[in-house]
């Protein structure tokens, strides 16, 4: 389907952190064609500074009382110019949105289990990942790593759907101390060989790449959803590329915008 | 209302052309924009062969612009000619290829085989990528160079030849005019300038390649006095370009002396722009009670200032 662009009304902002902050969009055409890992193109202002959208995961899809999709969600990092916008949009104000873009996750089907495997702003593709995979009845796992307890966010939301959760922080203020792919490792050091899962990342480029790894020692399939610097979310200029593995043995980059974002571990040549 | 413009045999229905590298190969677009409603479709820089480009970071946002270096990662002239070029073929668009040699050789080769394959409109000469060492901009920063590989071009095509010039020079009007003596159809300018952003706390450049080519609207001064420049130095038509982001940008290139424009960056920002440029300059035209499009061209009024109107 084609992505659909649209100047959508901001109907809340809510503020989770003094970094974090989640902002709803008016945008029912978008919301009801999104997949789970899709992504949408957005600029919080009008003129040339910033100059280019943001690509940002399709956070939840809202819906109204009777279950039709009326817009979706962004959760959001300050991180630059265009988050810090993003940071302080006041609800009626719109923002130009095109989506859904890319290419989504592949949800599984019982009996194979889901662990999501979530850093940070990293979180934001699973909201819809894990509602697709209740309703499919897939046993789901998140772990979730974040620096300390305080941006841990939407637990709740997880665990109403079943997602049991395994926690860490890099302070030490919340679950375990220290980083997300270390509970991932021993749980699939003592997952027995026949019980099959599949996993999906989100986060850092080092925890992408930890976890690639770690599912592939361990034998298992595994989904990353990367984030590049990107110029246009349709395949137009090239920036967003990703070094794949080719069967020649070598390598070429692909276009994470309309290749990905969703692209299998163990084909990515890590740094 | 008459929207059209001529380059060389070549008849464009309106004067704005998605210009090349920042278009893909026009079927990347052709879901969320009609191909044949733009004046014309400059693909992808392409080689003989596929180019695996630079690695990422490729692109650094810049006050009112952007920084790329992609390193014209592209699949080559012939996987072009199977799989893309049949859709942009039924999608009837024009297509205007944009070529690029590491020798002089490559290029006349690209300009052979192009001019046998159905559906190529124009070629564009890319003389001017900043972003790759070998070949292109080497061309592009010699008079005699770009004199020798517009010739010979020349002589192997009836296709409308287009040398897209660089910025990245002392006086690009002398380079239009080696163009135009070589038998050039009409030059393409500005590419990209070269430019360079560090991140203070690492020391880093924040692109691959360090340095890399700037556009967007904040070069759109610099790129219309250079059309302006060369509509005073050639006859041939001139395809202006530069941080065009709205109609009235496009306009001002045209007033400057550009024939036709292309718009690069601003689709980036925003991909169903096409149909606001061409509306935007319909309604300037009647607004101004401009018949044709080209009556516009290089109407620049440059006489002086009345003294009065500069001290009131």
């Amino acid at each position: 389907m084609s992505p659909i662009d649209v100047a959508a009304e901001v109907t809340s902002n809510q503020p989770l952190s003094p970094d974090y902050n989640v902002v709803a969009l008016a945008a029912p055409a978008i919301a009801a064609a999104t997949a789970p890992g899709q992504f949408v193109m957005i600029k919080a202002g009008t003129g040339h500074d910033p100059l280019l959208r943001r690509p940002f995961s399709v956070f939840e899809v809202l819906r109204d009382s009777r279950g039709a999709p009326k817009g979706i969600s962004i959760l959001n990092k300050r991180i630059g110019a265009s988050t810090a916008l993003l940071y302080t949009v006041r609800p009626g104000q719109r923002i130009v949105c095109l989506g859904p873009l890319g290419r989504p996750f592949t949800p599984v089907d019982p009996p194979i289990d889901a662990w999501m495997v979530a850093g940070g702003v990293g979180l934001a593709p699973f909201a819809t990942l894990a509602q697709t995979l209740g309703a499919r009845g897939v046993r789901s796992i998140l772990f979730y790593g974040a620096r300390r307890a305080e941006e841990l966010f939407y637990m709740d939301f997880f665990r109403s759907l079943g997602v049991e959760l395994v926690l860490t922080t890099e302070d030490g203020t919340a679950g375990e101390h220290g980083r997300i792919v270390a509970p991932l490792e021993r749980a699939l050091a003592s997952r027995p060989a026949g019980a099959p899962v599949m996993i999906y990342a989100c986060g850092p480029e080092g925890m992408l790449a930890a976890t690639a790894r770690t599912a592939a020692t361990h034998g298992r399939p595994c989904q990353v959803s990367v984030e590049r610097i990107m110029g246009c979310g349709l395949g137009g200029c090239y920036s967003c590329v990703v070094p794949m593995r080719d069967e020649r043995g070598g390598f070429h980059h692909v276009r994470s915008c309309i290749a990905g974002p969703v692209l299998p571990g163990d084909q990515i040549l890590w740094e | 209302m008459d929207l059209s413009v001529r380059i060389g045999s070549l008849t464009l229905h309106n004067p704005v052309i998605a210009a090349s590298g920042c278009f893909g190969y026009g079927v990347e677009y052709a879901e969320v924009v009609d191909l044949a409603s733009l004046g014309g479709v400059a693909v992808k820089g392409l080689f003989l062969a596929e180019r695996d480009g630079h690695p990422a970071p490729r692109i650094v946002e810049t006050p009112a612009g952007m920084l790329n270096a992609i390193g014209l990662q592209g699949i080559g002239v012939h996987r072009f000619i199977d799989e893309k070029l049949p859709e942009l073929r039924a999608r009837r668009a024009t297509v205007i290829v944009n070529i690029c040699g590491t020798t002089l050789d490559e290029y006349v080769e690209l300009a052979r085989i192009l001019s046998d394959a159905d559906g190529v409109a124009a070629l564009e000469l890319n003389i001017s990528c900043p972003n790759i060492k070998e070949g292109g901009i080497t061309f592009g920063c010699s008079l005699s160079g770009t004199f020798d590989v517009v010739s010979a071009v020349r002589k192997v095509t009836r296709l409308p030849v287009i040398p897209k010039l660089t910025p990245n020079v002392t006086d690009v009007a002398s380079f239009a005019r080696a163009s135009e003596e070589a038998g050039a159809d009409a030059v393409s300018l500005v590419n990209t300038f070269l430019a360079m952003v560090i991140d203070v706390e690492t020391r880093r450049p924040k692109i691959s390649n360090v340095v890399g080519g700037l556009s967007g609207p904040a070069i759109r001064p610099i790129a219309v006095r250079m059309v302006y420049e060369c509509r005073q130095t050639v006859k041939i038509p001139i395809i202006g370009m530069g941080g065009i982001a709205d109609a009235r940008d496009a306009i001002e290139f045209i007033i400057a002396g550009a024939s036709a424009v292309q718009v690069g960056t601003a689709n980036f920002v925003d991909p169903l722009i096409w149909p606001k440029l061409v509306n935007g300059i319909r309604a300037y035209m009647q607004r101004h009670q401009i018949a044709r499009i080209s009556d516009l061209v290089g109407t620049v009024d440059t006489r002086a200032r009345d003294k009065e109107w500069i001290s009131s």
